[in-house]
């Protein structure tokens, strides 16, 4: 769209600009702020003031927040979840969604409406909590993995997805003697990939950042995931998790927090670059309504 | 097709019910690949429905909801009986409310105004910087703004002292909560907020604007005429969406954000359940709280639905 070459438009495109690049940087400030004062030298925190970059350059917080293998752990915790969990997710509602996207199922019906009506009304905190409890789940890391095995807008999303892909191909697949799960696994999820792409990185960010299950499921502090670390330590202010032989004044309670913020954001940051070809499309996949 | 229309006229015979055998047989696959997600559906989801007659009984976990003795509506009366009730109901209700007026608006504006730029590395490179917040947990956020608003040391706060010689407790202090929680909450959220308007966008025929333009509409009455009406549809789904699910505030956000100093303006009903539930072990009680929370969830919904069918719209179901 061409738009004239007049004042006001010039005026226009000059502000709106401005105020855009200002509405990113403010975005991100907060991070950069965060990053810079984890690698500042103990001293230089000490004198205050908003530090964008470290003059004096000092690894300390890390070297305390790695002191001991608590976050370490709990960072093998998160990866374990989010992998697996993520894969659970994925195998648990591509096989839901592919009997429900075939027409001529019986009983496709009844079931997808009770999928919707979960969306709905639940059963809340504390009957779920027994639920989990009752299975024996409480303190192992499947509570944090299956109560959430499917999620039911994705599996709709996904199921609409499916349908929208040829019989043709399914009845080629059959006649040359696939069987329905042949045809899912060989056919339907290849041509899914963006799709799949979309819902593994969505459900994989969830995993990453949930942690109110963890809190409701989990005493045993060993099986911590990092996000339940990072409350202990940023928000509920206990530092206690490095080596204390350290002496204290090395190091600066707010640097630690900050290198602990950092430590558990970084793994969901190294995936943003390869998220953000697919969000896009995901989300409009999702805003497809049917 | 035959033998289902056949079916339908005609009381069901024999041979119908083979044919239906042989129908599941035929696609014993696909029935077997839903049982799993149907298996998760009843254990995870309906079970807990179950569970809730739990609201009703004085349960004990050893009894079981089997075991228990039933009271009736004793813990309702006892949650509406209350002084508590009246204060959690003003704070759910307020922050779904600010939510509503300074939330909602603010992703709509940004595409709009995402949209103005015809530089698209420019968009892009905004876009990439305001999606970031979105990827990050509550607890980062909220440790961010912790780490920026205290009173030891943040960098707000020093940027305050610096500027007026005051330094202001905006995490302790009950009067700043509401607006702390909305403000993550744009923080985190606006710049996502707008990849539906955009997408929304992208559909707007540009003869409009050419049209405008001759007509001598300028910038500002371009957007105002033919912009907004083109996504309007898409913000009054949203808003329908929004409604219901106005009573849930951002249950992991505002857990980590209350603290013995804001109980009284930051306890909603999410975080009096998980309180008097699992911290306390109050269960039917609880239950009972959920329960109301869920009824009034659900009337939400479709009320919203309704009203925006009333108006026109297409409603979201």
């Amino acid at each position: 769209m061409q738009q004239d070459k007049t004042w006001g438009n010039r005026i226009f495109d000059f502000l709106n600009h401005g105020l855009l690049l200002l509405i990113g940087i403010v975005t991100v400030i907060p991070f950069i702020y965060i990053l810079a004062v984890s690698f500042t030298s103990p001293s230089e925190v000490a004198k205050g003031g908003f530090i964008l970059f470290p003059k004096e350059f000092s690894l300390a917080a890390y070297r305390y927040i790695f002191s001991t293998d608590t976050l370490i752990r709990s960072l093998g915790v998160s990866i374990y979840i989010t992998v697996v969990g993520t894969l659970i997710n994925l195998l648990f509602t591509s096989l839901m969604a592919y009997p429900l996207s075939r027409r001529y199922l019986r009983g496709r019906q009844p079931i997808l409406l009770g999928v919707l009506f979960t969306m709905l009304f639940s059963g809340g905190m504390i009957p779920t909590y027994f639920v989990v409890k009752s299975l024996h789940l409480t303190d192992t890391l499947w509570s944090l993995m299956l109560p959430t095995a499917i999620s039911a807008f994705n599996l709709i999303v996904l199921k609409n997805f499916f349908q929208a892909i040829p019989d043709e191909l399914e009845d080629a697949a059959k006649i040359d003697g696939c069987n329905d799960v042949g045809v899912l696994f060989r056919i339907v999820l290849p041509l899914s990939m963006p799709a799949m792409a979309t819902f593994s990185l969505f459900y994989a960010v969830a995993h990453w950042n949930s942690f109110f299950s963890a809190v409701i499921y989990i005493n045993d502090s060993q099986k911590w995931p990092v996000q339940v670390w990072l409350r202990e330590i940023v928000i509920l202010a206990q530092s206690r998790i490095g080596d204390t032989s350290i002496e204290e004044t090395e190091i600066q309670p707010l640097t630690i927090r900050m290198a602990v913020i950092v430590f558990s954001t970084i793994p969901i940051m190294l995936v943003y670059p390869f998220l953000q070809k697919h969000f896009a499309k995901g989300v409009m996949l999702g805003s497809v309504k049917g | 097709m035959k033998a289902e229309t056949a079916a339908q006229t005609r009381p069901a015979t024999r041979s119908d019910k083979n044919l239906l055998w042989r129908d599941i047989i035929k696609n014993r696959w696909l029935y077997i690949m839903l049982i799993p997600g149907v298996l998760y559906f009843i254990i995870f989801k309906y079970i807990p429905m179950y569970g809730i007659t739990m609201a009703f009984q004085d349960y004990t976990p050893y009894k079981g909801i089997l075991g228990s003795e039933w009271v009736g509506f004793k813990h309702f009366s006892r949650f509406f009986g209350e002084p508590q009730f009246w204060t959690l109901f003003r704070n759910t209700f307020l922050l779904a409310i600010y939510n509503m007026v300074f939330f909602f608006p603010l992703p709509i504006v940004l595409a709009l105004m995402l949209n103005e730029v015809r530089r698209e590395r420019f968009k892009r490179f905004v876009q990439t910087l305001v999606y970031v917040p979105h990827f990050v947990s509550w607890v980062v956020v909220v440790g961010v703004f912790y780490m920026l608003f205290t009173t030891e040391g943040g960098a707000i706060n020093e940027l305050l002292y610096n500027l007026t010689g005051q330094k202001v407790a905006f995490l302790l202090e009950p009067g700043w909560f509401r607006t702390m929680i909305v403000g993550q909450s744009i923080w985190k959220e606006v710049g996502w907020g707008t990849i539906i308007f955009l997408a929304a966008l992208s559909g707007v025929d540009t003869q409009l604007y050419e049209a405008a333009r001759i007509d001598g509409a300028n910038r500002w009455r371009q957007t105002w005429h033919i912009t907004l009406p083109a996504i309007r549809s898409t913000i009054v789904i949203l808003l329908i969406l929004r409604l219901g699910n106005f009573l849930d505030t951002g249950f992991e956000q505002i857990f980590l954000m209350l603290t013995p100093t804001n109980r009284d303006v930051g306890e909603v009903f999410d975080t009096y359940v998980y309180t008097k539930g699992l911290t306390q072990a109050q269960y039917s009680y609880s239950a009972a709280v959920g329960l109301f929370k869920s009824v009034v969830g659900l009337a939400l919904v479709l009320g919203a639905n309704k009203l925006a069918k009333k108006f026109g719209e297409e409603g979201v179901y």
